[in-house]
């Protein structure tokens, strides 16, 4: 057994393709495939989100990602170790935060990071220095003694933040790191992930299923059915529209669909009972349209793509399969 | 102290103090046996004397048994957290940890032998309101025995634990299983004279070797009263090859491998 320091240089460590790169990963719970062929580049210093509805096959990425499981197919190299055969040294670079509190609700926030500390081979002053110093910047020096199971959720969320920071991760990983926190909570944690990026130059790779926070990532990967659907900035996946979108609701549906397209000379989108259509000039097309269903029209919307409208044309079908 | 130490070490510290904040937990694993011991060992003590099953007493009878009563509740309880740890989400962090999965094994049983020596220990305080007579070297080599034990039910525990998804998985294997292995070790009832289906669980039980080892230290002075037992190498014997093949059992399970797909 071989200990892995904590502080190993970036230089050495950072491929020429990327903090992580991934190629081809694939994943399999017995029939289905959770994850078919995925392959992506993280920058260093770069924040990437990786957005999709739930059980498209982020939390299996981020499985993967996180050295849980090993996909079954697919290469992955995380701040410069192979994996699976370099885990370990891997583990040592990585920080990762759980959807699921990963707190011992009976030890206390201090006692918490003193044993995560330890699992990264931290002791004596360079473990009193990490506690000390994650604690100060999560703003939980107050609450060391307390027990986490005492804690909020948000409060509960930061010492998860705190833990994850003391071993001084070059790449951070997270799982829906939103999930119950309230609304400043979350910014709380993105000025926070910001900063990090900033001063620390940590890679972060984050999944979710919020549209706004995919938007503040540096770049996304758009995730459905297990397959990266599309990939860029969000901007530029928003420039893909080509314009903007035309959403219309229509007591019928099939006609006025019909109807749309003999007046624009564009295919539309069907998604349940709306009709969707992107133009260059698209607020031109609005008043027409509305004159012309007159009658049958519930709603007409006209608006500046969003990351959801992506995922609607790259897939076909709605983000929130549910509603 | 090395990575792999402080990593294994901090597991256990854990499990100590995880333990002692739970007043419940204390209670199940020394306060139980001992209650079982003063009920069966006045309730039988009479019936046992009649019968000459033994040359001892009841109480005094299973008074070694009520010691590895609580190794075993203390083994089952700790490696029951296990399976819990896994649903709160806290084993996954450790999983992603650059510890090996092998620091994970002697993390859960170390911290589990402390704890159930520790508290064995306690019981075994006890003895001399039982008219058994514990000599220093007794004392030594009997703790030493129960070490060995505890390992063997830390490891078979953790095994047991690894892969289940629900505690109540955990109890029902506790009650079909771990309390009979208890129960047919010559802990509540001596093994001569039973039906032959009985006497064959007896015989490949591990755990009557381990209490058998135990009752011939504690009675170095006295070889009369363990005369029927299997004789102490190759109780010894068998403990020893227990304990290793429960401790590789649970690295083995827990190895870092993409076959537990569905324990990760």
């Amino acid at each position: 057994m071989t200990s892995v320091a904590a502080g190993d240089s970036n230089t050495t460590h950072t491929t020429p393709q990327g903090v992580v790169h991934a190629e081809g990963l694939s994943y399999r719970y017995g029939e289905r495939r959770a994850l078919d062929r995925v392959s992506l580049t993280v920058a260093r210093g770069e924040v990437f989100g990786v957005l999709g509805p739930n059980g498209g096959g982020k939390t299996t990425l981020f499985r993967i990602l996180s050295t849980l499981v090993d996909a079954d197919e697919g290469t992955l190299t995380m701040a410069g170790f192979r994996l699976p055969s370099e885990k370990r040294g891997a583990r040592s670079l990585l920080g990762v935060l759980f959807q699921k509190p990963a707190l011992d609700g009976k030890l206390s926030v201090e006692e918490n990071l003193h044993h995560h500390g330890s699992l990264y081979g931290l002791s004596g002053q360079s473990l009193r220095t990490a506690i000390d110093r994650s604690t100060e910047r999560l703003g939980i020096a107050d609450r060391r003694r307390d027990r986490a199971e005492a804690l909020s959720g948000g409060l509960q969320r930061r010492v998860e933040l705190a833990k994850s920071l003391m071993t001084e991760p070059k790449i951070l990983i997270l799982d829906e790191p939103s999930t119950g926190l309230d609304p400043g909570a979350r910014q709380d944690l993105w000025r926070y992930l910001a900063h990090l990026r900033s001063e620390d130059g940590t890679t972060i790779l984050l999944t979710t299923h919020l549209m706004d926070e995919a938007d503040r990532c540096d770049r996304i990967a758009i995730l459905d059915a297990g397959r990266a659907v599309a990939m860029g900035t969000p901007d530029e996946l928003k420039r893909r529209i080509g314009g903007d979108v035309i959403t219309i609701r229509s007591r019928r549906p099939d006609d006025a669909a019909a109807t749309v397209e003999r007046v624009t000379g564009q295919r539309v989108t069907r998604i349940g009972d709306l009709i969707r259509l992107e133009h260059a000039n698209a607020h031109v097309w609005v008043r027409q349209l509305f004159e012309v269903l007159s009658e049958d029209v519930v709603g007409i919307s006209l608006a500046k793509p969003t990351l959801e409208d992506v995922f609607v044309r790259e897939t076909g079908h709605r983000f929130w399969n549910e509603e | 102290m090395s990575a792999t130490w402080l990593g294994i070490w901090s597991l256990a510290s854990r499990e100590l103090k995880r333990f002692l904040r739970q007043r419940n937990r204390v209670f199940g694993a020394l306060a139980q046996p001992v209650l079982f011991w003063a009920l069966f060992g006045g309730g039988l003590d009479p019936s046992f004397r009649a019968a000459g099953r033994s040359n001892i007493g009841y109480v005094e009878y299973f008074f070694p048994g009520t010691i590895v009563l609580t190794l075993l509740f203390t083994a089952i309880f700790t490696t029951i957290s296990i399976i819990e740890d896994r649903n709160a989400g806290f084993l996954q962090s450790v999983l992603v940890a650059p510890v090996g999965r092998e620091s994970i094994v002697c993390g859960k049983i170390l911290g589990t032998t402390i704890l159930a020596v520790g508290q064995a220990i306690l019981v075994l305080a006890l003895a001399p309101l039982t008219g058994i007579d514990v000599s220093a070297i007794e004392l030594v080599a009997g703790i030493a025995l129960l070490v060995l034990m505890a390992v063997g039910l830390a490891g078979l525990g953790f095994a047991i634990a690894w892969r289940m998804d629900s505690t109540q998985g955990f109890h029902a294997i506790m009650t079909a299983f771990l309390m009979p292995m208890w129960f047919l070790s010559g802990a509540f009832f001596p093994a001569a004279g039973l039906p032959a289906w009985l006497a064959t669980l007896v015989t490949i039980n591990p755990l009557t070797y381990g209490l058998a080892a135990f009752r011939r230290v504690l009675y170095l002075g006295e070889p009369a009263v363990t005369a029927d037992l299997p004789g102490f190498g190759i109780s010894l014997l068998v403990m020893i090859t227990f304990a290793l093949s429960m401790v590789t059992l649970a690295m083995w399970l827990a190895r870092d491998h993409n076959l537990s797909k569905r324990a990760a």
